[in-house]
């Protein structure tokens, strides 16, 4: 029986497509660019090895530090607030909606599914300013305030950016968490409302905990999105104004394609490469910790 | 206190669906608006003719018609090759019995880890060399590629849950292992192969990265990478056809959501906690 199942021939013939697609265009490549990142150069002036050069600059470049800082701060706000109004929202599905809530967890995730591209435009008009004014600044001015400018600063294009992926992706951890949240029994709550806990307390001492690996999956997913953040801060205002909301991606892209750096371009794929790694690593130990003291 | 709890509880669900939907209607009526309108009636009126003009204007006035083709040129074939080919990763990981499965299993999914931005320069390089700039085959190739150890992971997980005695059983009757992938395995597989199917289907429909990178030519755009130029030369001037093309970008979107959202929202659940 066992021959059947093992036969090398079917098994060669369905796993060796996959194989050889991942290793040649997946791995190769990756180990390709941690070489590439020590050399300078692109495909017409050719290469030449220069050491860990790329990264020293890559340190000593101000935009690249900034785009370090820009990466960072958009990972940690938009994690923390789409983790902690995901899990608010998948307590409101369970708690409050019960059965009901079917329809509106269809709904609230619709935007999840949305291109970020049209997203990003939508949310630009959503919060402009002058001939067309948008919403927002109607509702400002109708408020009796001035409309603001969102998109002449870093700091302003930085909010939209963040309320726009907020907007975009509750939905989607409300759902993640919810799942988590299903699969407490019905007896265990039932037994801690006997014991006389509820509401808040209900939530922090049991709820909680017991959703804590579920929670830790979505920090971790959520850490390792926001990192990688491209089209949406590309798309709401070209990175800037200036190089103000630049996030690494876009450094890298830019670096290695609009300017033809390779090597440095490279470079700094591997540093956005540890910072996810190292954002990994932290996450998981952090929180297993917590889930130990608690 | 039973009316207070539910007042508050519509009040709440009524405030969700707010948010959720305003910012997408709006976007909807603006696409009906004249520019006219856009400059002088409130930003929250509705238009005042439900004319397609707009639509019609970013069909034919831009791109807009051969950026859909190239999308759909794109995706069909990507998610067809990279469902094929980790379809048949899965079953031979989970169904077949191997030495060294596991480890090949942890391989792919260690591709998980690594962001794209890491393959982006040589494949360029390679793409360059081989003389297949200036089509659309960098496209299809990076996207099968990068959805790869995803849909093998989740391929696997899935047949893991089929007992192995099916295919055994369907092997005491003389069928070859390989007949058995076709005739029992994708058909069982068929709920697990939309959901896989979908979640695909969105990251490479709604991909700008690799579309921005691989698209050399005017031509060969993508919607989105359209859309991102589309708002550069038109966006300050003309918002209605604007307004359309984003409608369009995103009643596609909604048109599967309609027909698939139980998969969509299981299979994204599901691509997402694999860490």
């Amino acid at each position: 029986m066992r021959k059947v199942l093992g036969d090398r021939k079917t098994i060669i013939l369905l796993m060796a497509p996959a194989l050889l697609l991942y290793t040649f265009l997946k791995i190769i490549p990756v180990a390709w660019s941690l070489g590439l990142s020590l050399f300078k150069g692109n495909l017409l002036t050719g290469f030449t090895f220069i050491g860990f050069k790329n990264f020293t600059d890559f340190v000593a470049d101000p935009d690249a530090v900034n785009a370090v800082w820009v990466t960072v701060k958009y990972s940690v706000v938009v994690t923390l607030l789409q983790v902690t109004l995901g899990y608010a929202l998948a307590l409101l599905y369970i708690f409050v909606l019960r059965k009901a809530s079917a329809f509106v967890r269809t709904v609230a995730f619709f935007p999840t599914v949305l291109p970020t591209v049209a997203v990003a435009l939508l949310f630009k008009s959503f919060f402009s300013i002058g001939d067309n004014q948008g919403p927002v600044n109607a509702a400002l001015n109708a408020l009796g305030q001035p409309s603001v400018d969102f998109f002449v600063s870093g700091s302003g294009t930085f909010m939209v950016a963040v309320v726009m992926e907020l907007w975009r992706s509750i939905g989607f951890y409300a759902v993640l968490l919810y799942a988590g949240l299903v699969d407490i029994p019905i007896e265990t709550l039932e037994s801690a409302r006997l014991d006389g806990a509820g509401g808040l307390r209900l939530v922090r001492y049991i709820v909680l905990p017991l959703s804590a690996p579920i929670l830790i999956s979505s920090l971790i997913f959520s850490v390792n999105a926001t990192l990688k953040v491209f089209d949406g801060l590309l798309a709401l205002n070209n990175g800037g104004p200036g190089s103000a909301t630049t996030p690494l991606t876009l450094y890298m892209y830019r670096s290695a394609f609009n300017y033809a750096e390779y090597g440095f371009g490279s470079a700094v794929a591997v540093i956005l490469t540890l910072l996810c790694l190292m954002f990994t690593v932290t996450v998981f130990r952090t929180a297993r910790r917590d889930v130990a003291e608690a | 206190m039973r009316t207070v709890r539910s007042t508050v509880k519509y009040l709440l669900i009524g405030l969700l669906l707010l948010v959720v939907l305003y910012p997408q209607v709006w976007l909807i009526l603006g696409s009906f608006k004249t520019q006219n309108e856009f400059f002088t009636a409130p930003t929250w009126s509705l238009p005042q003719h439900f004319s397609l003009d707009n639509y019609v204007t970013a069909l034919t006035t831009s791109n807009v018609g051969q950026m859909y083709l190239n999308s759909i040129t794109v995706t069909v074939p990507s998610l067809a090759a990279m469902l094929l080919v980790g379809i048949a990763a899965g079953y031979a990981l989970e169904i077949m019995v191997w030495k060294g499965r596991g480890s090949t299993l942890l391989y792919f999914v260690a591709g998980l880890m690594v962001p794209g931005q890491m393959i982006l320069v040589p494949l360029f390089t390679v793409y360059f060399k081989v003389g297949l700039t200036n089509t659309l085959w960098p496209l299809v190739i990076t996207y099968v590629v990068m959805g790869l150890p995803l849909t093998v992971f989740l391929m696997a997980t899935y047949f893991r849950a089929i007992p192995r005695e099916l295919f055994e059983a369907a092997t005491m009757d003389g069928v070859s292992m390989l007949r058995a992938f076709f005739v029992i395995g994708l058909p069982l597989m068929k709920n697990a192969i939309i959901t896989i199917a979908m979640v695909e289907f969105f990251s490479v429909w709604n991909d700008l990265l690799i579309a921005l990178t691989f698209t050399t030519r005017k031509n060969l755009q993508t919607l989105q990478v359209g859309l991102l130029g589309f708002s550069n030369e038109y966006g300050s001037t003309q918002y209605g056809p604007l307004f359309a093309a984003i409608s369009i970008n995103v009643v596609i979107v909604a048109i599967v959501y309609v027909f698939l959202n139980k998969q969509i929202m299981a299979g994204l659940a599901a691509g997402s906690v694999k860490g």
